[in-house]
């Protein structure tokens, strides 16, 4: 299979790089300035795209490669791929759900702790001696608030299962209601942030679900409600959230995503009631290393003629 | 001062998180002494709030400062001592025994905060939040995928030391994240399926975790010491929201700069406020101002506890009141 060409276009995990280097022939076009070079040399011999949450092909790139057969993404997201393009051109899309579900979900709930109960502050408290000087402040309690999630699918369902845990109640907004749930469905997103304490952003990004947190939600949700984004930083109006954070019309925030990364809008920074991560979710070895191994045996079950272990087109 | 005010009973307040919301009663039923505050000795700061020492008959605390020998014998009138925290290790009970004081402590209203704390500094030190936070604060996010990685909590085994009421509401969380739950407490608890170690030294070397959860006794006190720590061994993450003396904190000190622990979330230190220097370089270990029980919701309940405590007390006569030692 050495011969067999492929082109990386995102950041991945080191061990996965290494691995297609060794089993296919690689190119690399992760720097969008890399990209002329490479398809002007070898456009018409690659057959297969790596993508990841920091780099997909669009239309223009799937129409530049005549060859391709497939894309696999080191991710469960799949905005950055032009899926509609891919349907068009018969080009097979494989992700990575369910080997990171548990893992975003554990992150999720830690970052609610740590800002409700301002655990990097707390830190922060010690560590520059403030303690000395006096006692810490008093915080919010986590168990038995509510919890509101946008998008209960593998994700989502796994932060609620863990908030039970605390006690807390669980209700959800989703673009159908779904019969088998035992929690509280919201007809809109505004009405589940004003139900709720912590709303969590858990649903893929689509045109839809772009800025779907907005002035409006972010108002509705209110000075003591939270917001933790483990989705996409584009499911956030960013400007709106910052100048909410500032005001004090949002009471706190949790953000392992951006809009613009890896830029992090620098007002955040003076803020104790928020706590920001550089897109960490999904980044413990065991996961990442199973997401590198589904993409890399999505690639060999494709090119073997066998069934794809998780397509998604 | 008014007459009025005079007459009410004076209650020494040592804690500082009941300042504001006890003294909004209305009518006023007692007067607050705000020493937490006062860096003078118990004595000159009662001679400027013009209250003769046998005037005190109860103090208001939490864990955060002592109640010590010396100040219960300043006080000859002293019969009660509100704690609002579950540990009474900070009182000097063979003083208030002694003198017969009565000594209340409000345990279960903080339980769940002192496991969600618990809960918030292993997902700390596992996923390294706060050490991602001051990262991204100092360099943004664009540093490549070498950040350092963390590890999902489903399937570690975490080993409980003391099953109380703190550790099962630990369990019943991390259970939700499918952790295994094992423990140690002075005896095995029929009523639940974790399974029990004896021996704390075997229940390390059968963890990836230890949550201490014990009061502070003379039997607890180092219970985790250096044999502990080398058995829970390199993967190993201890978390700390019982009382800092459970732990040899120089021992402690020395496993985390040596690496022969993975990491630790602590909420208590040996000298608090005082926490080993060598400790603030350290991006796997996680440091928090016992801090556990400072939550709104818990300050609310335990305000109406304190409340009803002194409202019981001084409905009842001297001669009457009974000497009542805390209990868990």
């Amino acid at each position: 299979m050495g011969s067999i060409s492929i082109l990386l276009v995102g950041k991945v995990l080191p061990y996965l790089e290494q691995e297609l280097d060794k089993r296919y022939n690689l190119f690399r076009a992760i720097d969008p300035s890399q990209r002329a070079a490479v398809l002007r040399d070898h456009a018409s011999s690659i057959r297969a795209v790596v993508a990841s949450s920091s780099g997909g092909p669009d239309a223009a790139l799937i129409e530049a490669l005549p060859k391709l057969e497939i894309v696999s993404s080191f991710s469960v997201g799949v905005d950055r791929i032009d899926l509609q393009k891919c349907k068009e051109k018969g080009v097979r899309v494989t992700n990575t759900p369910d080997v990171l579900t548990d893992e975003v979900a554990d992150l999720t709930i830690g970052l609610i702790l740590a800002v409700l109960r301002r655990i990097c502050e707390c830190d922060r408290y010690v560590r520059s001696g403030n303690w000395k000087k006096g006692d810490y402040k008093l915080t919010t309690k986590f168990s038995g608030k509510t919890l509101g999630i946008l998008g209960l699918g593998r994700i989502g369902a796994a932060v609620a299962k863990r908030a039970e845990g605390f006690d807390c109640s669980i209700c959800y907004y989703s673009r159908n209601e779904k019969p088998d749930s035992k929690y509280k469905y919201y007809p809109s997103v505004v009405e589940l942030a004003s139900n709720c304490d912590v709303l969590v952003v858990a649903c893929p990004l689509t045109p839809e679900t772009h800025h779907i947190i907005n002035r409006e939600v972010i108002n509705a949700l209110g000075p003591k409600g939270v917001l933790i984004n483990i989705g996409r930083g584009k499911h956030v109006d960013e400007p709106e959230l910052v100048s909410a954070l500032l005001e004090g019309r949002l009471g706190g925030a949790g953000l392992d995503v951006f809009e613009k990364e890896p830029h992090v809008p620098e007002e955040l920074f003076g803020l104790e009631n928020v706590v920001l991560l550089p897109h960490v979710g999904s980044a413990t070895v065991e996961t990442r290393t199973a997401m590198a191994d589904l993409v890399l045996d999505n690639l060999e079950a494709h090119f073997l003629g066998k069934p794809l272990l998780t397509p998604l087109v | 001062m008014a007459k009025e005010e005079e007459e009410l009973p004076a209650i020494l307040v040592l804690a500082s998180s009941f300042g504001i919301d006890i003294k909004s009663q209305n009518p006023p039923k007692y007067r607050f002494l705000e020493a937490f505050s006062s860096p003078i000795p118990l004595l000159q700061f009662l001679q400027q709030q013009q209250t003769l020492p046998p005037s005190v008959r109860a103090i208001i605390c939490n864990a955060l400062k002592p109640v010590t020998a010396d100040v219960i014998r300043s006080l000859p009138s002293l019969g009660l001592i509100v704690t609002a925290s579950v540990g009474t290790d900070h009182i000097d009970l063979t003083e208030c025994r002694s003198r017969r004081i009565q000594v209340v402590n409000i345990g279960g209203l903080f339980t769940a905060d002192v496991a969600d704390m618990a809960v918030a500094l292993f997902i700390d030190v596992l996923f390294k939040i706060s050490a991602g936070d001051r990262f991204a604060r100092n360099w943004g996010l664009s540093k490549p995928l070498g950040f350092p990685f963390g590890s999902k909590l489903g399937g570690k085994r975490v080993g409980i030391i003391g099953l109380g009421r703190i550790g099962g509401e630990v369990a019943k969380r991390l259970e939700a994240f499918d952790c295994i739950i094992k423990y140690h407490s002075r005896n095995k608890n029929p009523s639940v399926s974790y399974t029990f170690y004896s021996n704390v030294v075997d229940l390390a070397s059968n963890s990836d975790v230890l949550v201490l959860c014990c009061p502070l006794t003379e039997q607890t006190r180092q219970i985790i010491n250096k044999e502990v720590m080398l058995a829970l061994g390199k993967d190993g993450i201890i978390i700390n929201v019982g009382r800092g003396a459970l732990i040899d904190e120089k021992e402690l000190v020395q496993c985390l700069v040596k690496g022969e622990i993975r990491g630790a979330g602590l909420d208590v230190f040996e000298d608090e406020p005082n926490v080993p220097k060598e400790l603030f370089p350290l991006d796997n270990v996680v440091l928090s101002p016992h801090a556990a029980a400072l939550t709104l919701d818990g300050f609310k309940d335990s305000c109406d506890y304190v409340t009803k405590s002194l409202d019981t007390f001084f409905s009842i006569k001297p001669q009457v009141s009974k000497t009542k030692l805390a209990c868990d």
